[in-house]
């Protein structure tokens, strides 16, 4: 790794609109070249976020730094990060060549080295032979290639993207995630990405920030937030979890146990725990394996014991609803590797739910609402 | 009928009325008109049509004066209705509450519920050499001792501006308000400074408004006589008024309907020249 240097860095950031918080209380740090996601429901502050650092937004507390200069009073125009809006937000009275010059104009580049730059950003979008256009004459992909290259070509310290793939159709949509992905590797500048799709924030950031109601729930890689979520808003929003309540009965080692109401008992890396008395705990359906009552369990490995109730074949998995001994509704996704339809584990059937402990998972328990 | 006819025939009903009002309203009276000016005669023994384009040399030649003066105070005027009604249409689509801006918006078409020679004869009321307002200026030393604001160019000017300023307000409203506010944060994001926002984003974006409103205040301020008529001496009297008494008093139409398609002309010309100078692209593509 070079050098691990903050690159934005937000302290105690607040945003009211009103009596609304929009932005809690926000600490945050990006390090110099990351791909940072913003990841959140809509309504969860991800764009006042971003608008704070560009400079749109005035925070209500809280300094905002960039390169580890406090820029909180400075105008969006003396701060080095660019933005791409999620409306694109082109000049439509511009050419796509003086939309993506705008930048190094405003800055008193020379003529000579605008034009360059222009050019090397046509290219790096691969709009090569479109300088010309005006915005409206180019499809809404092209479009935002531009307002990329717009942002790009001024080098900037950081770039702010709001869901700016959000207008787009999937394919097109998973056509530019890859060409996002690969500029910010090659450029080496940092991305600060907001979006509300945890499949584009998981396959294209290094780390990932998951906002809620103004604050950020966990920061992390996407392996980390998916294997080892620490509350249930994370745990659910990344995909689907399944939840068991218990209460810690003791450590031996490295590994925890925990009883549940209904007397079974399930161990986890001791780690993971940091609370004593009630805890709720989760597993990721793939993880879980359905055996036969009485069939073989791998020793040290958690069972509960449970009843299918739902068994549907998805063709590349086949995904089971099962009500467990407690009273827990779990969700089993067993890989389809033989090809024959679930004759096994078909609804009805007594099974057992069984999984290696290190991939128990515990979360904060959500203060009913 | 067959769709293929009926869609050929769609346009020609859309824009049947508006063509058979203008030809009978429009294209008839001016063919008729410039017949009359090319007439020779006077009103007791009656004209006839003699191709006499002397008139036209003539009226140029005598109204000069007449004509310059009318360009002057028309573009005067549209230059002051553009620096007044600017600020205020900026301000009314951008910065005034809903309330607000409608507020604004009755106020500037206010006016239009009194005829325009009233309004103009209550000016002559408030210019009055007896009136309040001369008095204060006199107090100010804005005017001497026998200074009058009645019966003055700044008095014809000022009417003029104050009549068409509405023309020039709500195009150029309509069109700040069309511009997509995210355009100048775009701007300020790649280093434009509010100023430089505003010249590179926010003005090209209302020229389409800007012109509009030029041409609404710049060409009826032409052809204007009722300012300089009620603000005015003879020493003010503009083209419309050369007109006007030709046409009414002196009843030599030829004369009138000569002035008449001069001024045409010269306006037909200079919007050309105006749309030309803004650049005619930037207004069809920014009016997108
Ligand atoms: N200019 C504003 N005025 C009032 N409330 C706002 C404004 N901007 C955002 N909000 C509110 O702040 C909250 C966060 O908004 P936003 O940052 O846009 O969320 P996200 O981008 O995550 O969808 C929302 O509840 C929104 O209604
Ligand atoms: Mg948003």
């Amino acid at each position: 790794m070079p050098e691990v240097e903050s690159d934005v860095r937000l302290e105690g950031v607040t945003k009211r609109f009103g009596d609304h918080v929009a932005v809690d209380a926000l600490d945050l740090e990006i390090e110099r070249g990351a791909f940072f996601a913003m990841l959140g429901p809509s309504g969860c502050g991800k764009t006042t976020t971003l608008r704070m650092i560009g400079g749109f937004e005035e925070p209500t507390s809280g300094r905002v730094h960039l390169g580890g200069e406090d820029v909180t009073d400075r105008p969006p125009f003396r701060r080095d990060v660019n933005t791409v809006f999620q409306s694109y937000a082109l000049f439509p009275h511009l050419t796509v060549e003086k939309n993506i010059a705008f930048g190094l104009e405003r800055q008193k580049l020379g003529k000579a080295e605008v034009k360059q730059r222009v050019a090397e950003a046509l290219d790096m979008v691969q709009l090569g032979s479109f300088g010309a256009r005006r915005p409206s004459e180019l499809s809404g992909g092209q479009q935002q290639r531009v307002a990329l290259a717009r942002a790009l070509v001024n080098r900037p310290r950081a770039l702010l993207l709001d869901e700016p793939l959000g207008a787009l159709d999937l394919r097109l949509r998973k056509e530019l995630q890859l060409e996002l992905k690969r500029l910010q590797r090659e450029l080496g500048i940092t991305f600060v990405h907001v979006t509300h799709d945890q499949e584009e924030a998981m396959s294209m950031a290094d780390t990932i920030a998951v906002m809620r109601e103004g604050r950020i729930d966990q920061a992390g890689s996407a392996t980390d937030l998916y294997e080892t979520p620490r509350t249930e808003f994370v745990a659910s929003f990344l995909g689907i979890s399944n939840f068991v309540d218990g209460r810690v009965i003791g450590a031996d080692g490295d590994v925890a146990s925990v009883e549940t109401h209904d007397g079974a008992q399930l161990r986890l890396p001791a780690a993971r725990l940091d609370a004593h008395g009630d805890v709720r705990i989760g597993v990721r359906p793939e993880k879980v394996q359905l055996a036969e009552p009485g069939g073989d369990v791998p020793s040290g490995w958690n069972v509960l014991r449970g009843q299918v109730i739902v068994a549907a074949f998805l063709g590349v998995s086949i995904q089971y609803l099962i009500r467990a001994a407690g009273g827990e509704e779990l969700t089993v996704i067993a890989p389809n590797r033989d090809g024959t339809a679930p004759d096994v584990f078909t609804v009805g059937r007594d099974v057992l739910l069984t999984w290696n402990p290190d991939f128990t998972f515990v979360v904060e328990k959500e203060a009913p609402t | 009928m067959s769709l293929r006819r009926r869609r050929q025939l769609v346009p020609w009903l859309l824009i049947g009325p508006g063509l058979l009002w203008l030809a009978v309203f429009f294209a008839i009276p001016l063919a008729n008109q410039l017949y009359v000016s090319l007439q020779t005669g006077d009103p007791e023994t009656g004209y006839q049509f003699t191709w006499a384009f002397g008139t036209y040399t003539d009226a140029i030649a005598d109204y000069q004066e007449q004509f310059l003066r009318s360009i002057g105070y028309a573009a005067t005027a549209t230059i002051l209705c553009l620096v007044i009604g600017f600020p205020l249409a900026y301000y009314t689509a951008f910065k005034a509450r809903p309330w607000m801006r409608n507020l604004i918006l009755l106020l500037v078409i206010l006016p239009f519920f009194v005829s325009s020679v009233l309004r103009t004869v209550s000016w002559q009321l408030i210019l009055f050499d007896d009136g309040w307002i001369v008095a204060r200026f006199r107090d100010l030393g804005l005017l001497g001792d026998d200074g009058r604001l009645l019966a003055t160019r700044t008095a014809v000017i000022a009417g003029i501006t104050y009549n068409f300023l509405p023309f020039m307000i709500l195009p150029l409203y309509v069109s700040l308000e069309r511009i997509d506010r995210r355009l100048v944060e775009a701007a300020t994001d790649l280093y434009a400074s509010r100023a430089s926002a505003f010249r590179h984003v926010t003005l090209p974006l209302a020229l389409p408004g800007i012109f509009a409103g030029s041409l609404l205040t710049f060409i009826p301020a032409c052809g204007d006589f009722i300012n300089a008529a009620l603000l005015g001496t003879p020493r003010q009297s503009m083209i419309g008024n050369v007109i006007q008494s030709k046409f009414l008093f002196v009843q030599d139409y030829p004369t009138a309907a000569a002035l008449s398609f001069i001024l045409m002309t010269f306006i037909l010309v200079g919007v050309a020249l105006y749309a030309r100078l803004l650049g005619t692209k930037t207004l069809t593509d920014s009016a997108v």
